[in-house]
Order: C-alpha cells, then sequence, then structure tokens
C-alpha cells in the first residue's frame, strides 16, 4: 500500500490516518523492529523511521536522548533500511524521516535506490526545504518515492504553495512553531495552516509536532486528514511496549473518534 | 552589494549549486532568515546604518585597531611581519564587530530579544555586551563541558546581564549549542534575533557576518599602503568557523599578488584524527544549514573536532572558506597545539603581545610560511588577546612558578 492509499482509505473510512514515529536503534535495531510492528499492530496506518543523527536541529531532548543512544549502540544507515524493510514488509506503508547529510553522505541517489529496493515509500526531510532538494526530487522522481517537505506556521502563502507543488505522499504541517516533544498543538493553533495549504493541493496534509494524547488527536483529526505523532511515542516505549501498545491505541482511537 | 568575484548568489551559493553554502533548514526558520536577509541589504544600504555602525565601532569598540610592525619579531624570522591588533577592540577580540553590526540591525528590525550560542564563551561575551549596549535580552547557549572550562566567561556573560543556559545533548559544545540555539529559534522567531558567532551557518549569515567583520581587511589594507607603500604578499589568519579570517581576506581576494593563507586548529597533530581542520580534511557535508567541509564519519554523523584553542574546535567551517580552498584562491593549512603555543610564547616574549591562542594559530603558520620568503611582507590578523587563555596557559607552561 502506498502512503496516498493509507490516507485515502483512512478519509472512506471517515477518520484521519494515524502516522507513527520511532527512531530506528532505539533501544537496539532489533528492539527497534518490535517496536515499530507494535505500531503497526496497535493502529498505526503510516510508519515514519527516524534516522539517528548526531546534529537533530528540529527534535526536542525525548527524540535527541533516543537518536543518542541509538548511534551509541552504533546503528548505521544500512540499519536504518533494514528496519525500513521489515516494516514495510507487514505492508503498512513506510517511510524514513531524516535530516540531510547522512542522505547526501550515503549518496542521495544511492540512498533512494536502497529506499526503494527495501520497500520504503519515500522521505520526510525537516531540514531541507524544495528549493534546496533538486537531487533529492530527481531521485525520488526516478525510483517512484514520495517527498513529504514540511510547511510551518511561519511560512508565506507562495512558501507553502511552492512546498506543496513538490510533495508526495501527504504535506507535513508542523503543529506548533517550536521543536518536537514540547508545546501542545491545538486545533485552532493549526487550523489556519491547515487551511492555507489546503488551498493549494489536493494531497492530504497530516499534522505532527506537538501532538501526544488521544484527546488531541481526536480534536486535531477533525481538521487534518493525518496525525503524527512521535516524541510522545519515543516516551512510552522507553517504559517498554505494553505502554507503547497502550498509548498507539489510545491514538487510533482518537482518530476514530472526530 | 559584490564585494568580491568570489561571493555568494542571490541564494547563498558559493561556485553555484554544486559548490558550498546554500541553505539547508527548516522550513519554520525560511520566513525569518528570508527577512534577515532583506533586512539586512536595506540596511547596508541606508547610509544612516552604515554611519551608525561604524560610528560605534570607533567611538565604544575602539575601531580601527592599528597595523603594528612586529620588528623583534620580523628580525628573528628574517620577514616583515605585521600584525593587525584586534586584540586591543572593546572585548578583545575581532568578534564585536559581528555583534554589534547584528545588534543593530536587531534594534532596527524591531526585535527585542537575541540568542547567541558559543564555545569558549567569548561570542557570547561579546553578545551580552552588544545586548547590553543596545538594550536587548540576551541568552546565551553554551555546552556544559565548556561552562565548567569557561567559567569565568559565565560570569562575565552573568555580570553584563545575559542568561546562559548550559546544553548538555550531544557532546555537550559548541555544536551541541548550535542545535539549541536553532531549536530556541524555531519557537521565538516572532521576536528574537540569533546573532550568530561566525561566517558558516545558513544563508544570509556567511555572507552577512563577513560585511560585519570586513573592516578588518579593509582597515588593514588601507593602512599597509599608506604606512608601507605596497600590499603585502600574503596575508594569514587562523580559521574555526572563519569570520576574523573571512574578515581579513575580503579586501585582499581581488588582488592576486597577495598570497592567502588560513590556519586550522590541527590539535594533536592531523594524522592522530585528533584535530578541527575541516578544510584540510576536504570531506563535503552538510552541517548548520550549509554545504561545506564537515569531519564526520561514513554515515555522516558529525565527528567531534579538537583542539587546545576553543575558538577553532569546531567541525564544520564557513562556506566561503570551502569555496576559496576549492578554486585555490587561499590555502588552508594545519597548525598544532605545539605549534601555536610555542608561537604565543614567542610574541608574548619578543613583543610584550600575549595573543589569544586561536590567534596564535595563525602566527605560527604565518612563521613557517616567512621561513620560505625571506625579506618579504606577512601580514597576520592578531585576532584577539590571550587573557582568556590564562588558564591554558598556566597548565601547558607551567607557569606561577616563583623564584
Amino acid at each position: 500500500m502506498s502512503v496516498s492509499t493509507a490516507f485515502a482509505k483512512a478519509k472512506a473510512d471517515g477518520r484521519a490516518a494515524l502516522v507513527g514515529y520511532l527512531p530506528a536503534g532505539y533501544p537496539d535495531v532489533q528492539g527497534g523492529i518490535d517496536a515499530l510492528l507494535a505500531l503497526v499492530d496497535a493502529g498505526c496506518d503510516v510508519i515514519e523511521i527516524g534516522l539517528p543523527y548526531s546534529d537533530p536541529v528540529m527534535d526536542g531532548p525525548i527524540i535527541q536522548a533516543a537518536a543518542q543512544k541509538a548511534l551509541e549502540g552504533g546503528v548505521r544507515t544500512k540499519d536504518v533500511l533494514r528496519t525500513v524493510e521489515a516494516v514495510a514488509a507487514t505492508g503498512t506503508p513506510t517511510l524514513i524521516m531524516t535530516y540531510w547529510n547522512p542522505v547526501e553522505k550515503y549518496g542521495v541517489e544511492r540512498f533512494a535506490a536502497d529506499l526503494a529496493n527495501a520497500g520504503g515509500a519515500g522521505l520526510i526531510t525537516p531540514d531541507v526545504t524544495p528549493d534546496f532538494a533538486q537531487d533529492w526530487i530527481a531521485a525520488a522522481d526516478a525510483h517512484d518515492l514520495d517527498k513529504v517537505f514540511l510547511v510551518s506556521p511561519s511560512s508565506t502563502d507562495e512558501r507553502i504553495a511552492m512546498t506543496t507543488a513538490a510533495s508526495r505522499g501527504f504535506v507535513y504541517a508542523t503543529g506548533i512553531m517550536g521543536v518536537t516533544g514540547t508545546t501542545q498543538a491545538t486545533a485552532a493553533g493549526v487550523a489556519p495552516l491547515i487551511e492555507r495549504t489546503k488551498a493549494t493541493t489536493d494531497l492530504p496534509v497530516g499534522v505532527g509536532v506537538g501532538v501526544s494524547t488521544g484527546a488531541q488527536a481526536a480534536d486535531l483529526a477533525a481538521y487534518a486528514d493525518g496525525v503524527i505523532v512521535g516524541s510522545a511515542l519515543v516516551r512510552a516505549l522507553g517504559e517498554g511496549l505494553p505502554a507503547l501498545t497502550a498509548l498507539t491505541e489510545e491514538l487510533a482511537a482518537g482518530v476514530r473518534r472526530a | 552589494m559584490t564585494v568580491s568575484s568570489f561571493d555568494a548568489d542571490e541564494r547563498g551559493w558559493f561556485g553555484g549549486a554544486e559548490g558550498f553554502g546554500g541553505r539547508f533548514m527548516p522550513e519554520a526558520l525560511v520566513a525569518a532568515l528570508d527577512e534577515l536577509t532583506v533586512a539586512w541589504q536595506e540596511a547596508m544600504a541606508d547610509p544612516t546604518f552604515v554611519a551608525e555602525f561604524e560610528q560605534i565601532l570607533r567611538e565604544y569598540a575602539g575601531v580601527p585597531s592599528p597595523l603594528y610592525l612586529a620588528d623583534r619579531l620580523s628580525e628573528k624570522v628574517g620577514a616583515r611581519i605585521l600584525l593587525k591588533r584586534e586584540d586591543l577592540n572593546h572585548t578583545g577580540a575581532h568578534k564585536i564587530r559581528n555583534v554589534l553590526g547584528q545588534a543593530l540591525l536587531t534594534k532596527r528590525m524591531g526585535k527585542t530579544r537575541v540568542i547567541a550560542e558559543t564555545g569558549a564563551g567569548q561570542h557570547g561575551v561579546a553578545s551580552a555586551t552588544a545586548a547590553a549596549y543596545f538594550g536587548l535580552d540576551c541568552t546565551v547557549y553554551m555546552g556544559s563541558v565548556d561552562t565548567k572550562r569557561q567559567a569565568l566567561n559565565v560570569a562575565r556573560m552573568n555580570l553584563l546581564g545575559a542568561k546562559v543556559v548550559a546544553v548538555d545533548s550531544g557532546s555537550a559544545t559548541l555544536k551541541d549549542a548550535i542545535n539549541e540555539a536553532l531549536r530556541d529559534w524555531v519557537a521565538s522567531v516572532d521576536h528574537t534575533a540569533y546573532l550568530f558567532g561566525t561566517a558558516a551557518g545558513p544563508h544570509p549569515f556567511p555572507s552577512m557576518v563577513r560585511e560585519f567583520c570586513r573592516g578588518i581587511g579593509d582597515e588593514a589594507r588601507a593602512q599597509v599602503l599608506e604606512q608601507y607603500g605596497a600590499l603585502p604578499d600574503a596575508i594569514a589568519a587562523c580559521v574555526g568557523g572563519g569570520s576574523n579570517a573571512i574578515g581579513l581576506f575580503t579586501a585582499f581576494l581581488d588582488d592576486e599578488s597577495v598570497d592567502i593563507y588560513g590556519f586550522e586548529a590541527g590539535g594533536d597533530g592531523y594524522d592522530t584524527g585528533r584535530h578541527a581542520a575541516t578544510i584540510y580534511a576536504g570531506d563535503r557535508g552538510v552541517l548548520h544549514g550549509a554545504r561545506t567541509f564537515v569531519l564526520q564519519d561514513e554515515d555522516g554523523q558529525t565527528i567531534e573536532s579538537h583542539s587546545i584553542s576553543a575558538g577553532l574546535d569546531y567541525p564544520g567551517v564557513g562556506p566561503q572558506h570551502a569555496h576559496l580552498a576549492d578554486v585555490k584562491r587561499a590555502t588552508y593549512e594545519p597548525v598544532t597545539d605545539t605549534e601555536a603555543m610555542d608561537a604565543m610564547a614567542l610574541l608574548a616574549r619578543t613583543e610584550g603581545i600575549i595573543p589569544a591562542i586561536e590567534s596564535a594559530h595563525a602566527l605560527a603558520g604565518a612563521l613557517r610560511v616567512a621561513a620560505d620568503r625571506p625579506g618579504q611582507t606577512i601580514l597576520v590578523n592578531l585576532s584577539g588577546r590571550g587573557d582568556k587563555d590564562m588558564g591554558t596557559a598556566l597548565e601547558y607552561f607551567k607557569l606561577g612558578e616563583t623564584e
């Protein structure tokens, strides 16, 4: 299933899609795979796998600490691709969220080829905007991969139009001005951005950054096509798989409640 | 605003999109970077802004700094060594130029708060100083390893009224302080300006910081012509992020007869792998918003740099330096901790000037160049004074003994 099919299927059910994020290699490579499979089992429609990076400027303390632990455990880019392969094998569309330098170092074309071979759906790129992503756009198009770029409350209408025109899969709207896992996003706060984004595109719009509870998921699902949760899941995984499953089920119920 | 043949294009690329620089940043910050670019370009085209900046530099910061012929040192090395005395500026280094420029621009843009990153604390102290001068709120991010090593500079910033935040994430040093400042900025960008401490980062910072620091070279070029009637044969500066170096180099880039040298921190020696010689290592990557040379492993994870000099201890470098190295307009070489400390002691004893350890790298490199250039004139940017480094010097030279 593709990312857009997963969003369409959720829409046909009259609900928003649930997108779950965890970094690869946390607490270790196999433990990370097990956790991601638990997200699939507990009701995530799309999976987002973080590529741990030494300098994650869009991430707050929770994801930073998990990424650091993964790197200290020796996780490599090839392990991330192996994780994608294991998760994508379930049939749930699987994206990598990555800062740019690890892709550039791996080789943009080679990364796209290996991601496609692993069954990955595409990339979410938090520190690359389409106007600086020519290499990635070309490689993604050549390998039939999704390009998920971000729009922000501070984006001008012109930049939103430019961003959505270059996107495939869905458009990632950041719920707050800030980094992951800190402030709570509200429907009232994010509605104008979703509206401005939807005015430029038919692509689904997912809201992430600042979403952590089932109630919030329900609240945001009334406006957005997808709800993206990261830090809260990482924190739950820190408590163990049962806590992770319980939170995912709560969020999955949330997107169905709107 | 073309100032040399080596400038960035309007999107921040040095040497085109296959070259260096650009803007690899979260979308959340792009509007602020665009706003900053426009505000800066309008300010630089406004004679009132330029005159005010020059007046503050002159009356408050002690600029222009003198160009000084180091007689006894010259005699010793057999070449004429000229020192651009940025160590005499207010707060003790060239960095005051950059922060006064950026803080004046912050005022003009109507923002009320500034944030800054700092390694050893010099840019933090300079930022706190500029914030006090202009009446702005100031928060400085500093790795927790560095707040412990540089407690005196933390105290300076506190006294100047700034809030210092110790950063524990990652390696808890300069690069992590930059990450944390960027995270603050994403959440505060509507009322906060980020006073970036070096000529690196996303466009427009590499070009903007250069323009605020270029007085170093503009003054030195005029001074050397007036005092000695000819351009120098070579110029030299130390390079960490590269603000003092690009500030010196810019005025000379189109003087083909002038050879340009940048000296990076060679740490324990380049071959040990414990160094900060980013350009010399020559590995392209993207760090803190720009494509440049980066110390990184084979997966693109940033590797920690090493240097006795905190101001050079950074695993990236300004993209214009990467471009100047790439097109061979400037030569970049490593200088080890030992060479730098020897030069520090030599300048202290021959000239009565204690340089910052950063600047001692420039001097050590210049002395190496001088050995092959008997009788020639070499202009060295003495970018800062060594007061802040006395703790390191005390330990390194086993000072403090009395007889």
